[in-house]
């Protein structure tokens, strides 16, 4: 399993840096997306991976999982998306104003 | 417990969400709320700073769980200090957003708010991920405050400026996420204790966990060469938004004068992280930001290059640990805020005084005003080039007393000695186009009605430097217990985490 989450992580994380890096506001919108999503199975993983164990200490219940890293994933989670929505905004406000949707406002010349 | 550490926070949040429910009363019930949160800043943090003056560390459990399970705010000097400036900036620049500027859109003043909000969480959290959040509360108001007033160059900058930001933000929660794998903690006084006791297979990852966080924060802070967004954006803010943003800069440094003192500093091998490459990128900052001095079309992308200056001054003794280096750090932060704000004010100012030429740096029509305006820039550059007798040369004075012991000493007094050398040439220069050769021909552009708001801001910020040099051995007392406070750790551990820091718990499952 930690072979197929840290597999995981890094194709999320390389395709994130990516899009991240191309000239149209969309692509850089998924790439942020992307890696958002590479960050929160970071944050996730470093709980260490348990499988069937609850975040609680449980009568009867012989192991747990550490219930910090959820607890901070899903304030990563609520940070990132109401960022990526803002971003999605203004990638429309810029297109608006300039006609264009590169990143840099103006179409490189050809 | 005094339930006074948490209004700094609390305070603008509520006014923010007032502000916000209050959205069809109009914006003279908004005006009023912001105006009455902002006003109550100052008192609160001067009782903030009076209660952290006698020495004794503040801690504030939120809902009463103890460190380092729950979360905590913590004031000591340091963090008090930095509420101050918050609230000392905040005030001029929120009056003279009233004099017009927050009518463009009704989303001014909770941006405003929530902006000081970040602010000050940042400052007096105990704990890195609430540094993470405040910073996100402080970024998301930065990214409104940004795009304020609208048009191609501010959405052009915002867009550069989100996106960088987000991933900073990225990389942050990847550092975090490694420093809470590798340590078990996120409480700064419990890093400080975990860190010693790394094991030598960890010690790699712990320090490239650190590593990142620098890199966040040296981002935060505009270091070469993670700088080149700030001119742009800083440059393109509306006014009051780009003078509340020249103490967004100092939270990074904040952040790197926290982690390094408190944390990194307690083990060998993070003590040495900075240290080989600190010196000679902020060195860097300083040539880079000169030359954009020198170089900028408007006056607004030149106080936007100050800013950078003041960064990397900062950072050029910050990788040489010691009281006297960081007690200079606190006082030039406090002298640099106040007065890159205030010349942010300015640029604004004149530029509503020249028409279609703005603050281009260009011949123009006759300003109004001339003698308040070239006063005031008078005041301003003399402060910000670090000549006598204000107090930017006391602070780069102390700056370059403190690294005089250490073998990089020629460097930055040559970078610093010559940066504000080349600085006060370029602002001369710049006094003399905007105030002594207005062409003669050119006809009046409409000048706006003239406001008190607008000169009760400026004035402020323009008093601030010489106000600070009157005070200047105070606060450099101050600075100085400050920073002996900071280096100390073990009061700042004794306090947040009680008598005994060996409170039984399980580690982690390994």
């Amino acid at each position: 399993m930690e072979l197929l989450l840290s597999v995981g992580i890094g194709v999320l994380a390389a395709s994130g840096i990516f899009l991240i890096l191309r000239a149209r506001t969309f692509s850089v919108v998924l790439g942020s997306t992307l890696l958002s999503y590479a960050t929160n199975l970071v944050i996730f993983a470093s709980g260490r991976l348990m499988i069937g164990a609850p975040p609680l200490i449980l009568p009867g219940q012989s192991g747990h999982t550490d219930p910090i890293p959820q607890a901070l994933v899903l304030t990563a989670i609520v940070i990132s998306f109401g960022m990526t929505a803002y971003i999605v905004g203004l990638a429309l406000r810029a297109k608006g104003e300039s006609g264009t949707d590169h990143v840099d406002t103006e179409e490189p010349p050809r | 417990m005094s339930h006074a550490l948490i209004l700094p926070i609390l305070l603008p949040m509520l006014a923010a969400i007032v502000c916000i429910a209050g959205y069809r009363r109009g914006l003279a019930f908004q005006r009023k709320v912001s105006l009455a949160a902002t006003l109550l800043l100052p008192i609160v943090s001067a009782l903030l700073v009076a209660s952290a003056a006698r020495g004794e560390i503040s801690v504030y459990a939120i809902g009463s769980w103890q460190a380092p399970f729950g979360i905590v705010l913590v004031l000591d000097r340091l963090s008090a200090a930095m509420v101050m400036l918050t609230a000392v900036l905040a005030v001029p620049v929120l009056l003279y957003a009233l004099a017009g500027m927050d009518a463009k859109s009704r989303n001014f003043h909770p941006l405003f708010q929530f902006q000081l909000m970040g602010l000050n969480g940042a400052f007096l959290t105990g704990d890195i991920f609430n540094l993470f959040v405040f910073f996100e509360v402080l970024l998301a108001a930065s990214y409104g405050l940004l795009a304020h007033g609208g048009g191609l160059l501010r959405a052009r900058a915002s867009l550069v400026y989100v996106v960088l930001n987000l991933v900073g933000s990225t990389l942050f929660l990847v550092a975090l996420a490694l420093v809470y794998g590798t340590l078990g903690t996120l409480n700064f006084a419990d890093l400080s204790l975990a860190v010693p006791h790394v094991p030598p297979s960890d010690q790699a990852l712990v320090r490239m966990a650190f590593a990142v966080l620098v890199v966040v924060f040296a981002l935060k802070a505009a270091l070469v060469p993670l700088s080149f967004w700030l001119p742009l954006a800083y440059g393109a803010a509306t006014a009051p938004a780009a003078a509340l943003f020249s103490i967004l800069t100092k939270v990074g440094i904040y952040a790197l004068l926290r982690l390094s003192g408190l944390v990194l500093a307690s083990a060998s091998f993070t003590a040495s992280l900075l240290q080989p490459w600190l010196v000679q990128l902020a060195i860097a900052t300083i040539a880079i930001s000169t030359f954009g001095i020198l170089a900028a079309s408007r006056l607004s992308v030149v106080v936007a290059n100050l800013v950078m200056l003041s960064t990397g001054a900062l950072l050029s003794v910050m990788a040489v640990p010691g009281i006297e280096g960081v007690s200079a750090t606190i006082y030039y932060v406090l002298h640099s805020t106040l007065v890159t704000g205030g010349l942010f004010l300015l640029a604004d100012a004149i530029a509503n005084q020249r028409g279609a030429h703005a603050d281009l740096l260009e011949r123009g029509p006759h300003v109004r005003d001339l003698g308040v305006l070239s006063g005031a820039f008078l005041v301003l550059a003399v402060a910000v080039t670090g000549m006598p007798p204000l107090s930017g040369f006391f602070g780069k004075f102390m700056l370059m007393k403190s690294v005089q012991a250490t073998s990089w000493a020629p460097a930055i007094w040559t970078a610093l000695l010559l940066s504000g050398l080349l600085a006060a040439l370029a602002l001369a220069r710049q006094f003399s186009v905007l105030f002594w050769e207005p062409v003669p021909d050119e006809p009046k552009p409409e000048y706006p009605p003239p406001s008190r708001l607008r000169v009760a801001g400026l004035a402020i910020l323009v008093a601030a430097s010489p106000v600070l040099t009157l005070l200047t051995g105070t606060v450099s007392s101050y600075a100085h217990a400050a920073a002996e406070q900071l280096l100390s750790r073990q009061a700042y551990v004794d306090a947040v985490l009680g008598a005994s820091p060996d409170i039984t718990r399980s580690r982690r499952p390994k």
